[in-house]
């Protein structure tokens, strides 16, 4: 590994520092040592040049299957689609096949992904007990293993005492959050899309916007009760985006982030009965879109995540009723995002880079996001402009269930180091391929 | 005859929704022409001879596999019977690798029945013979439908501006939107009629009225179409009672008496007597419900007919 490397000439956006300019970053034993206009001898130089020089892009929301589902995707190869994509940590959700609510599941987690060595992969830990919902999961020892918060992601805690209870206990944790995947089942039922006209004439059953917003307004209720740090997960509705909006009004410690596909397509997806566009939230209608786009202008939405929920061919390639829910789009989440938000001025660089690295780094309490001096050196560098077409095949994930294949997307990840190594380069995989 | 086999191009029926007036209609006219078949001493036709049709239903039916069997027959074709009660999932086998299997035997057509809405459309994507069908989750039962319209259009000459009236559970109907497409597009009037909570979501973006009381809009009504309360797909009670629902929704006798004296009652058939209608209503002078059955049979003659047609112009 090289000592100190020089990344020269690259136009550097670390919103954290308010650097949004030419500079040269210059990092030594795996750490930020100064960015500016320096040019100190180093081991390993690179040509930024005409690039994008990013703090290590973050995302919160990551289902790389292991333990259990290895055939869709491991730890080694989630992780390798997440530096291909530009992302220097990812965080695993827990709902794993056995769950992933206890510390020894926790540990484990992180063991393989030192082991890969790829990207930081941190892990949440389940809030209850193989997410049942029924008992608290020991939070505590999951927290000494290093777990950065609690979710039972796939589905929500449904019982509101169990939610409460797990809010209050939660809190004596001091950078503890606790993330809902916001559905009430009673109200989802059997959905497997969004509820609508296009559910009335495909005859599948719908899932009511309903059931996501009775349970944030649920939790909101809870949060205000108990001040608890509160996460919203893929965030689909523009009711949803409201109540957020009031909550964050009221001072309340609530944070959300949204999913490429709830930016970039409607439940008009799902007529062909693709399964391929089945995913949990539904995809649903262009007002929700403008309604997120909007609450990410106004800086509501504080990260932006892929869900990236892998899937074998096989098990995609049934009925869409039987189909399971999920895209796999780590390794195009950059491309998505750009096209979602930056193409159509909703956002500029900055911004993007602040809810893509800076506020996804707070939500789970981890010092980085930023190319601050001292900070680990953690960078994506990019061309904003070269386009690529979107190929499944050559994904570095284990599965292809990605709707977006054959979309051309700007953005292209030329590097992505990780403490100060280079994981990942254009080149190299350009070579491989 | 020779213009009309330009108005059919379709190698699979997979619902009435895609399709325009003209193509229904000429479903309607090719059936027709296939009733007289079976008033005939030998009752064949050698029109798919040599040709294989599985039915393959995933989901428990008695009159429509028949009818098919019986269509398929009488046009000489050879049949599979494929009944599989448990859904693909829990079998293990997938929907794909059943119907590839079927497809090795070298069949031409696929009429298939199936829990899951889509399921007929996603196997025609799959597979290169043609797919009919025959009812699919609350999607569409497009030979139902037709047989619905050809019934009418039998009784009334046309369809158009006749008052039609859907009544009972919409939302998990495929017959009800079947008919829906149907009708509407022959040009009549549909108005849904049952419990809010038995209507689907987004239900008035549908091209018809809605009506949650039977006796308000009976006395307009041409046609009445009585639908079955399915209580096997339905999650919790969408209404307090059997008894309750008869009451604002079954066909009554009392009711009956409130109706256009030629008013033609339907229902798709197997009846909850007492609950959808009185047994009086189903078999009194109004009912069509057996001549039903009897076109459904001509309807699925010209159907088979039709996509194998469809089948071999694309070839």
């Amino acid at each position: 590994m090289a000592k100190s490397v020089l990344i020269k000439n690259g136009y550097v956006i670390d919103p954290a520092n308010k650097v949004n300019q030419k500079a040269n970053v210059y990092a030594v034993d795996g750490k930020i040592a100064e960015v500016g206009k320096v040019e100190p001898k180093a081991d390993l130089i690179i040509d930024a040049a005409g690039k994008l020089v990013l703090p290590g892009l973050i995302d919160i929301h990551v289902h790389f299957r292991e333990p259990g589902d290895e055939e869709e995707e491991t730890i080694a190869s989630g992780s390798a689609a997440a530096v291909a994509g530009g992302f220097t940590s990812v965080v695993c959700m827990p709902n794993t096949d056995p769950a992933i609510d206890d510390a020894t599941s926790v540990e484990y987690v992180h063991r393989m992904g030192r082991q890969t060595r790829k990207t930081h992969v941190y892990v949440m830990g389940a809030i209850t007990k193989d997410r049942a919902g029924e008992q608290l999961s020991e939070m505590g020892f999951m927290v000494q293993a290093g777990a950065v918060g609690f979710t039972d992601d796939g589905s929500g805690v449904q019982n509101p005492a169990m939610m409460l209870k797990a809010l209050k206990y939660a809190s004596m944790f001091k950078n503890a959050v606790l993330a809902q995947h916001c559905q009430d089942n009673s109200l989802a039922g059997s959905g497997v899309m969004n509820s609508s006209y296009n559910s009335t004439v495909l005859g599948l059953p719908g899932i009511d916007p309903l059931a996501e917003e009775m349970m944030l307004w649920r939790d909101i209720q809870l949060v205000r009760k108990t001040n608890m740090r509160y996460h919203v997960q893929h965030i689909s509705t523009a009711r949803s985006v409201e109540l957020i909006r009031q909550a964050k009004k009221e001072g309340l410690p609530i944070t959300c982030e949204a999913a490429p596909h709830h930016l970039l397509l409607t439940d008009d997806s799902c007529c062909d009965y693709d399964t391929n566009y089945k995913v949990n939230p539904p995809l649903r209608t262009d007002a929700d879109i403008k309604a997120i786009k909007q609450a990410i202008k106004d800086g509501i939405i504080d990260a932006l995540a892929s869900d990236h929920a892998p899937h074998l061919k096989s098990e995609k390639e049934l009925e869409f009723l039987a189909a399971p829910f999920g895209i796999a789009s780590l390794e195009c989440a950059l491309g998505l995002y750009i096209k979602a938000l930056i193409e159509p001025k909703i956002i500029d660089w900055p911004q993007l880079v602040s809810i893509m690295a800076e506020r996804p780094a707070k939500i789970i309490s981890v010092d980085k996001g930023t190319l601050g001096k001292g900070k680990q050196a953690d960078i994506t560098i990019i061309d904003p402009d070269c386009e690529y077409t979107v190929d499944v095949n050559k994904f570095r994930s284990k599965s292809k269930n990605c709707p977006y294949d054959g979309w051309k997307l700007k953005g292209k990840v030329e590097y992505t180091i990780v403490g100060g190594e280079i994981r990942y380069s254009a080149q190299e995989r350009a070579s491989a391929d | 005859m020779k213009n009309k086999q330009i108005i059919w191009k379709h190698k699979h029926l997979i619902g009435l929704r895609e399709l325009s007036r003209e193509e229904i209609e000429h479903i309607l006219d090719t059936a027709q022409g296939f009733e007289e078949i079976s008033t005939r001493s030998v009752k064949k036709a050698p029109t798919l001879r040599g040709k294989v049709v599985v039915n393959l239903f995933f989901e428990d039916s008695t009159r429509t596999r028949n009818s098919f069997s019986l269509a398929a027959n009488r046009l000489s074709a050879d049949v599979i019977e494929f009944t599989q009660k448990s859904s693909s999932v829990s079998k293990g086998e997938t929907l794909l690798d059943t119907a590839r299997n079927l497809e090795a035997m070298g069949i031409d057509i696929v009429v298939i029945r199936h829990s899951a809405g889509g399921a007929p459309k996603f196997l025609s994507r799959n597979i290169n013979a043609s797919v009919v069908n025959a009812g699919d989750g609350y999607c569409e039962h497009p030979t139902q439908g037709l047989l619905d319209v050809y019934t009418i259009r039998k009784m009334r000459g046309s369809l158009e501006g006749l008052k039609i009236a859907i009544v009972g559970d919409i939302a998990h109907s495929r017959v009800a939107r079947s008919d829906i497409y149907a009708m509407t597009k022959l040009g009549a009037e549909v108005i849904l009629v049952g419990p809010p909570t038995l209507m689907p979501a987004k239900v008035e973006q549908l091209p018809v009225r809605i009506s949650y009381s039977l006796d308000d809009i009976i006395g307009e009504l041409d046609v009445i179409n009585m639908l079955r309360i399915q209580f096997e797909r339905m999650g919790s009670n969408p209404f307090p009672s059997i008894k309750e629902y008869s009451h604002y929704f079954g066909l009554t006798v009392e009711r009956m008496k409130k109706v256009k004296k030629d008013i033609l009652v339907m229902h798709p058939g197997p009846i909850n007597r007492g609950l959808e209608m009185e047994s009086e209503v189903a078999d009194g002078p109004n009912s069509v419900i057996l001549q039903q059955v009897t076109n459904g049979l001509a309807v699925r003659m010209a159907v088979l007919f039709l996509v194998n047609q469809g089948a071999m112009t694309k070839q």
